[in-house]
C-alpha cells in the first residue's frame, strides 16, 4: 500500500509500509514534549512577551528525527460537528520541500490550495482569516493553521465536496468531535467514503484552550480580559495568559452551554450546562425578528434597547430595593415589559434582539457564578461561538461577574473562541492520548 | 343574596359575564371584622382580616348537690354562646376589588379599624381607591416580608400544607407530614422575576439570589411568539404542544445520547435551537411549551445551585407561575429532580397564593401576637385546594377562578407534639391515606354519606328546644354532603384525605351550624347509667385472682370502646334497638365489664393507681361524637372519687392527673397536643402511653412509633376495616410495643376514647 500523501520529510525511514493503518500511531515522546513548552515557559519572566511563548524550532530540532517517523500523512485537519456549526482547522505545511512538492498527490495539493487561495466555500463556508495561526510549527513540520467554519445543515455539501476532491484517496485519518461526529458517522462513510476518528468533545475542547494558549505566533494575545468592565467608557480589552490558571471554570457556549471545571489538562468534571445558549439567542431572534442569521441577530441588538422590553427593579420599586441590595437598573423580569400588550407595540426588533441578547447573556452569567461559588473557582473562561464577534455579551459577562462577586471573579476569553474542540481533535491525530 | 358583577375595564381580560361573586357568602362575619390586610397581585386580590365567631357551645357544670336539686342526673349541659377567634382569607379576581370594597364598607360595623396593611405590586395602583371606599389608611408593607411571614405561618399551622407533585402517580399530590422544625428552608418565589430567599427563623431570611428570567418572561415572550395574550391560556398552549419541534435535544446533534456524559437523548441540548432560521414556522403550541421547558429548567436549575451553596433540602417554590397550576409544578418537579438527581425534592405549598396576605395581616396583627397561638384549618369555611387537572371539573375551576376561601379557627390550646415521638418528623397520625387508597376512600365516603341521615336526626334531636334546629341540620346536611362530593372529585383539597381529616371535616360543619354537641344528651344518659354500675363492677373485679382481674379489666375496656355512635355497625344498632347495651356488649366480647369511660377506662385507671402508678389521663378539649370530653371526665371523676377511696386518693395525691389533649376530634394526632399535657408528660417522665379506641388507635397510631412503651387497644367496629385488616367484626386490637432497650414504668398516661 502507498500512502499518496507526503508523509515522510526524510529520507532516513525505516519501513515505508510500515504503518498503513489510519488510526493515528501512538507516540510515547510528542506528548511530553508539548507539555515540557509551558514549563518551560512558566520560568520566564512573569511580563513575557509573547514571542517567549513561540515554539522554538531550534529547540525541538534535536527530536525530529523521531517525531518524523510517527507522524500522521497530510492532510491535517480537525474537526468538531456542533449543532449549529462545523469547525475546521486545517494545518497547511508551508516547509514543503520541492522533493515534496513533486511526491504530492493532486488531490492533496487541490485540497490545500482550494482551502488556502480562498476565503470563503460555498454559500456558507467562512474561513476565519484573523484567526490564522502562521509559522506554527507542529509535529516537527511548519505552518499555517486556518480556522473554517460553516453550518452544520450544510454538511452534506461538504461530504459532497469531499468526495469530488477524493478526499477519500488521500487515505488520512480524519478526526471529529462533537455530537455531529456520532450522528453524521455513517454519512461521511456513505457519502464520502471516510471513516471518522470520533472523540470526546470536552476532551478535545480542553486540550484546544490549553494548546492554543501555550503555543503563540506572531498574533495577538489569545486570551484576554476586560478592564474596568463596570465603566463602559473604560472598558478594554488586555491581553492576558493562562498562566497557573487551575482551577479553573471553563463555559463553552455553542448552541447550548457546558460549564466544566478544569483541574489539570486531564482532570476536569462537567459541572453542569444549560439549554439556554447560542442557539436559544438565534432561535428566539428568528422568531422574534425574522432574522436568519447570527450576524444579522447581532447587528439588530447593537442597535436595539432592552431597557424598553425588560422590566426593571426601578419599574417596580420605582429605585434601588434596598431592602435587599438590588439596584434599580438590575432586571427584575426579562421580557417582563411585553406583558403589557401597549408595550409589546411600542418596541422595535432591535430592542427585542438586545433582550434576548442581554438575557441569554445573564442568565449564564448567573449560572456560571453559582456554578464558581459551588466549586470554589474564581477563574472563569469563557469560549464559544456565541461570543464570536459578540463584544456585548463578552463585556457583559464581564461586567456580570464582577459585580456580582465583588470583584471576586475574573472572566477571561480567548481569540479562537469556538474552534478549541476542532483544534483538540487535530492534536489527537497529532499525538495521540 | 345579594350579587355584585365585575367592573369591567378595558384593561382587564374579559370573563364569562354570568360568573358573579356572592359577597355574602365570601366576607363572612363582616359585622366583627377588624384589622385588615389586602395583598393585590398581578391578577387577583386577597383579602385577610380577623374577626369573631359566636357560636354555641355545649358546657357541662356539675349540679350542687348539696341543694339536692338535681334529681338523679350527674351534671347540667347548657348551650352557651362562646366567641372564638377566626382568621379570613378571601382571594378573588383584581376585577371585583371596587365591588368587594363597596360590600365590605357596607357591611363593616367596627368601626375601630383605622388602617389597612397592603403588599403586592397592585397595593400602590389601589390605594387611592381602598382609602377612599374604606376609609381606611393604606400602609404598606415590603411584600417580601410579608411573604415569609405567611409562609412560616401556614407551615406551622396547617397540617398537609406542603405537598410534592408527581403528574403520573395515582394520586398527583404527596403531602408532607408536618415537621415541626420548619426552618431553614429556601422559597423561590416565581413571580414575574424570581426571588431566591433563605429562611433561618421566623425573623431572619435574606434573598440570596434570584432570576429575571421568571413568570414575567414566559407571559412576554409567550405573548410575543404567540399572540396570545392570556398567562392561562399560554399555559394551555404550552401543555399541549410539542417542545422537540422547537427545541434542538442531545439527539439531534449526537443522533442518540451522550453516553459519555450519560446525558440521554431526548434531553434539551438548546432551547428554541431549532427556530433559528427563517423559513419555518412553528406552532403556537409548541413554542410555548419550548418556552415552559426553558423557563422551568432554568429556574429550577438556579434553585438547585442555591440550595446546594447554602446546603438546604426544603425547597418551596410560590409565586404566580406556580400557583396552582400543574403544568409548571410539573416542570419545575421534574427539573428539580433532573439537577439534584432526585436528592431535592420541589415542595409546593396549597395556601402559596395567601402568604402575602397572610404575612401582612400578622405585620397588622402584632399587638394580637397570632403567633404565640396555634390555629387550625377550618373546613367547613375554606374552599381547599381546586382541581389542578383543566378537564377535571370544570365547574369548580370556574368557581375557584372567581373566588377562593381560607378560614382559620384561633385554637383555644397552643399545640405541640407528643414529647414521647420516636421521630416527630416522619410522625404520620393517620393508617390509611385516602388521597392514594382509592378502594378505601371510595368506601369511606359512601359510609360517611350513609351515616348523615343518622348525623343530622342526631343533631335535631340534640336540641328539642330550638325549632329552628331543623332547618339548621338541613344546612349542614347540604353543607355536608357538597364537602364529600368535592372531595370524591378532589380527595387532596385539604391535604391527604383520612378517615380522622372526614370526621373533623364533619365536626367543623356541625359547628359551623351551631350543633355543638349532638351527643351530650346521650353522654349525659349514658354516665348517669353507668356510674350507678360502677361500684358494683368494681366489687365484682376485686373478688377476681389477680391474673383474672387483670384480663378482665382489659376486656372491660374493650367493651367500653363498643359503644361507639361513630362506628357504623354500633350505630346501626343502636338505633334499632334501644336495649341493646351492657348485656350486648358483654356477649360479643364475652365477658365483664362496662360502658366506656366509668365502667372500662376508670377501674384500669384504679388498678394501675393501686399499684402505685401515676396516671395522667387525656381526653378530647372539645366534644366530638360521644367521646368524653375534659369537661365532662372532671365531674364524673369527681363522682366515682366520691365512691371509690382509691380514686379519691389518687386525685387528692396528685397521682391521678386528668389533662385535657387539645383535640375535638375522635381522633388523635399526636404531633398536635395541648401544650400542658405535652408538659405534664416530660414533667412526670411518663413511660407507658395507652391509646384507646377506632379513631386513635386504628384510623390514626396505629403505626406511631413512641420513644416510651405503649399500648394500642381497640375493637374493630367496622366490618369493611375487619376485612381489610384480615379480621371479623369486632375483632379486638391490642398492640403492646416496646422501643429498643427501654425498661421500668412508673407513671402511665392514658388517652381513652
Amino acid at each position: 500500500m502507498a500512502f499518496n500523501g507526503h508523509q515522510r520529510d526524510d529520507d532516513d525511514i525505516i519501513d515505508e509500509n510500515e504503518t498503513p493503518s489510519k488510526q493515528p500511531r501512538s507516540d510515547k515522546e510528542m506528548p511530553v514534549h508539548f507539555r515540557n513548552e509551558p514549563n518551560s515557559e512558566s520560568a520566564t519572566t512573569a511580563g513575557r512577551a509573547t514571542s517567549d511563548r513561540r515554539t522554538s524550532q531550534s529547540a525541538t530540532r534535536h527530536r525530529h528525527d523521531s517525531v518524523k517517523k510517527t507522524r500522521p500523512p497530510f492532510p491535517w485537519f480537525g474537526m468538531d460537528i456542533g449543532g449549529t456549526l462545523v469547525k475546521l482547522v486545517y494545518f497547511e505545511p508551508k516547509d514543503i520541500t520541492a522533493e515534496e512538492e513533486q511526491e504530492e498527490v493532486e488531490n492533496l495539493k487541490s485540497i490545500r490550495r482550494y482551502l488556502t487561495s480562498n476565503t470563503a466555500y460555498g454559500k456558507t463556508g467562512i474561513r476565519d482569516v484573523h484567526l490564522e495561526l502562521q509559522d506554527l510549527t507542529l509535529c516537527g513540520r511548519k505552518g499555517n493553521l486556518h480556522f473554517i467554519r460553516f453550518p452544520t445543515h450544510d454538511l452534506p455539501a461538504f461530504l459532497q465536496m469531499g468526495r469530488d476532491k477524493h478526499f477519500s484517496s488521500l487515505h488520512t485519518t480524519l478526526c471529529a468531535t462533537g455530537g455531529g461526529a456520532y450522528k453524521f458517522e455513517s454519512d461521511f462513510r456513505m457519502m464520502a467514503d471516510l471513516e471518522l476518528h470520533k472523540l470526546d468533545e470536552l476532551d478535545c475542547l480542553i486540550r484546544g484552550v490549553l494548546y492554543l494558549d501555550s503555543v503563540m505566533s506572531s498574533g495577538p494575545s489569545e486570551c484576554y480580559y476586560f478592564e474596568n468592565p463596570a465603566d463602559p467608557d473604560h472598558c478594554v480589552q488586555k491581553p492576558c495568559t493562562l498562566e497557573n490558571p487551575y482551577p479553573l471554570l471553563l463555559v463553552n457556549i455553542g448552541s447550548g452551554v457546558s460549564i466544566l471545571a478544569v483541574y489539570s489538562e486531564d482532570n476536569y468534571k462537567r459541572v453542569t450546562g444549560t439549554s439556554l445558549g447560542g442557539g436559544t439567542f438565534l432561535g428566539l431572534c428568528c422568531l422574534l425578528t425574522g432574522c436568519s442569521t447570527f450576524e444579522e441577530a447581532l447587528e439588530m441588538a447593537s442597535q436595539g434597547e432592552s431597557t424598553r422590553v425588560d422590566k426593571l427593579v426601578r419599574d417596580i420599586y420605582g429605585g434601588d430595593y434596598e431592602r435587599f441590595g438590588l439596584p434599580g437598573w438590575a432586571v427584575a423580569s426579562s421580557f417582563g415589559n411585553m406583558m403589557s400588550k401597549e408595550k409589546r407595540e411600542s418596541v422595535s426588533k432591535e430592542d427585542l434582539a438586545r433582550a434576548t441578547l442581554v438575557t441569554i447573556t445573564n442568565n449564564i452569567g448567573s449560572i456560571t457564578r453559582m456554578c464558581a461559588l459551588n466549586e470554589n473557582i474564581e477563574t472563569v473562561l469563557f469560549v464559544g461561538n456565541f461570543l464570536r464577534v459578540n463584544t456585548l455579551s463578552m463585556k457583559l459577562l464581564a461586567y456580570a461577574m464582577d459585580y456580582w462577586s465583588k470583584g471576586q471573579l475574573k472572566a477571561l476569553f480567548l481569540r479562537h473562541e469556538g474552534y478549541f474542540g476542532a483544534v483538540g481533535a487535530l492534536l489527537e491525530l497529532l499525538h495521540p492520548s | 343574596m345579594a350579587e355584585c358583577g365585575r367592573v369591567d375595564s378595558n384593561t382587564s381580560h374579559t370573563m364569562d359575564k354570568s360568573i358573579t361573586l356572592p359577597p355574602d357568602e365570601i366576607f363572612r362575619n363582616l359585622e366583627n371584622a377588624k384589622r385588615f390586610a389586602i395583598d393585590i397581585g398581578g391578577s387577583l386580590t386577597k383579602l385577610a382580616y380577623y374577626s369573631t365567631v359566636q357560636h354555641k357551645v355545649a358546657k357541662v357544670r356539675s349540679f350542687d348537690h348539696t341543694a339536692k336539686a338535681a334529681g338523679d342526673k350527674l351534671y347540667e349541659i347548657s348551650m352557651q354562646e362562646e366567641v372564638t377567634a377566626r382568621l379570613h382569607f378571601i382571594k378573588f379576581e383584581n376585577a371585583y376589588i371596587e365591588t368587594c370594597l363597596d360590600f365590605i364598607k357596607d357591611h363593616l360595623v367596627n368601626t375601630e379599624t383605622k388602617v389597612i396593611k397592603a403588599t403586592g405590586g397592585g397595593a400602590h395602583k389601589f390605594k387611592e381607591l381602598i382609602e377612599r371606599k374604606l376609609g381606611l389608611k393604606v400602609d404598606k408593607e415590603d411584600e417580601m416580608t410579608c411573604l415569609i411571614k405567611g409562609c412560616n405561618f401556614v407551615l406551622r399551622n396547617i397540617p398537609h400544607e406542603a405537598f410534592v407533585y408527581a403528574k403520573h402517580a395515582d394520586s398527583e399530590f404527596r403531602f408532607q407530614t408536618t415537621n415541626p422544625d420548619i426552618f431553614p428552608y429556601l422559597l423561590v418565589n416565581i413571580g414575574s422575576g424570581v426571588s431566591i430567599v433563605k429562611v433561618e427563623s421566623e425573623d431572619k431570611f435574606e434573598r440570596i439570589g434570584g432570576s429575571s428570567i421568571g413568570g414575567g418572561t414566559f407571559w412576554g415572550l409567550g405573548a410575543l411568539l404567540t399572540k396570545t395574550k392570556r398567562f392561562d391560556e399560554l399555559l394551555q398552549l404550552a401543555s399541549k404542544g410539542q417542545h422537540a419541534s422547537v427545541d434542538m435535544l442531545v439527539k439531534d446533534i449526537y443522533g442518540g445520547s451522550y453516553g459519555y456524559l450519560g446525558l440521554t437523548g431526548d434531553l434539551i441540548a438548546s432551547s428554541f435551537g431549532k427556530s433559528a432560521t427563517a423559513d419555518k414556522e412553528f406552532s403556537k403550541e409548541d413554542m410555548a411549551k419550548s418556552l415552559l421547558h426553558m423557563i422551568s429548567n432554568d429556574i429550577g436549575q438556579l434553585a438547585c445551585l442555591y440550595a446546594k451553596l447554602h446546603n438546604l433540602s426544603r425547597v418551596y417554590f410560590g409565586g404566580f407561575f406556580i400557583r396552582g397550576h400543574p403544568v409548571t409544578m410539573h416542570t419545575i418537579t421534574y427539573s428539580i429532580n433532573f439537577f439534584t438527581k432526585g436528592e431535592v425534592q420541589a415542595l409546593f405549598l396549597r395556601h402559596e397564593g395567601y402568604l402575602g396576605a397572610i404575612g401582612a395581616f400578622l405585620k397588622g396583627a402584632e399587638e394580637d401576637n397570632p403567633n404565640q397561638y396555634s390555629w387550625g384549618e377550618n373546613y367547613a369555611g375554606s374552599s381547599g385546594l381546586m382541581s389542578v387537572s383543566p378537564d377535571m371539573n370544570p365547574m369548580q375551576r370556574a368557581r375557584s377562578g372567581t373566588f377562593d376561601m381560607l378560614e382559620m379557627d384561633r385554637l383555644e390550646r397552643q399545640l405541640v407534639n407528643l414529647p414521647l415521638l420516636q421521630d416527630p418528623s416522619s410522625y404520620i397520625p393517620d393508617t390509611v391515606d385516602l388521597t392514594e387508597d382509592a378502594p378505601a376512600r371510595e368506601y369511606w365516603l359512601y359510609c360517611f354519606e350513609e351515616a348523615l341521615d343518622g348525623v343530622v336526626k342526631r343533631a335535631v334531636a340534640s336540641q328539642p328546644d330550638m325549632p329552628e334546629a331543623a332547618l339548621r341540620a338541613e344546612k349542614f346536611r347540604q353543607k355536608y354532603r357538597h364537602k364529600l362530593q368535592t372531595l370524591r372529585q378532589q380527595p387532596f383539597a385539604y391535604g391527604s384525605l383520612t378517615v380522622r381529616s372526614l370526621l373533623d371535616t364533619r365536626e367543623h360543619c356541625l359547628n359551623e351550624f351551631n350543633f355543638p354537641d349532638p351527643y351530650s344528651k346521650i353522654k349525659q344518659r349514658e354516665n348517669d347509667i353507668a356510674l350507678k354500675y360502677y361500684q358494683k363492677a368494681v366489687k365484682s373485679l376485686d373478688e377476681l385472682s389477680w391474673e383474672e382481674k387483670q384480663f378482665a379489666l382489659v376486656r372491660g375496656v374493650l367493651a367500653g370502646n363498643v359503644f361507639d355512635w361513630g362506628a357504623k355497625a354500633v350505630s346501626d344498632v343502636l338505633e334499632s334497638d334501644p336495649e341493646f347495651g351492657f348485656e350486648e356488649a358483654k356477649r360479643q366480647l364475652e365477658d365483664n365489664s362496662g360502658v366506656d369511660i366509668i365502667l372500662g377506662v376508670m377501674p384500669f385507671v384504679r388498678e394501675l393507681l393501686s399499684r402505685g402508678t401515676e396516671v395522667v389521663l387525656a381526653s378530647n378539649s372539645g366534644p366530638a361524637l360521644n367521646d368524653v370530653t375534659n369537661g365532662e371526665l372532671q365531674i364524673l371523676t369527681e363522682r366515682i372519687a366520691a365512691m371509690d377511696p382509691v380514686i379519691e386518693a389518687g386525685l387528692r395525691e396528685d397521682r391521678l392527673l386528668l389533662v385535657q389533649s387539645g383535640s375535638s376530634s375522635p381522633c388523635l394526632d399526636l404531633s398536635r397536643l395541648d401544650k400542658v399535657l405535652a408538659m405534664v408528660v416530660r414533667e412526670r417522665q411518663t413511660d407507658l402511653v395507652i391509646i384507646e379506641g377506632m379513631g386513635r388507635a386504628i384510623h390514626t397510631n396505629y403505626y406511631a412509633m413512641l420513644s416510651c412503651e405503649s399500648l394500642k387497644m381497640a375493637v374493630i367496629k367496622n366490618s369493611w376495616l375487619a376485612d381489610r385488616l384480615g379480621g371479623k367484626l369486632f375483632s379486638v386490637v391490642f398492640k403492646y410495643e416496646v422501643p429498643v432497650g427501654k425498661p421500668n414504668k412508673d407513671c402511665g398516661a392514658f388517652s381513652p376514647c
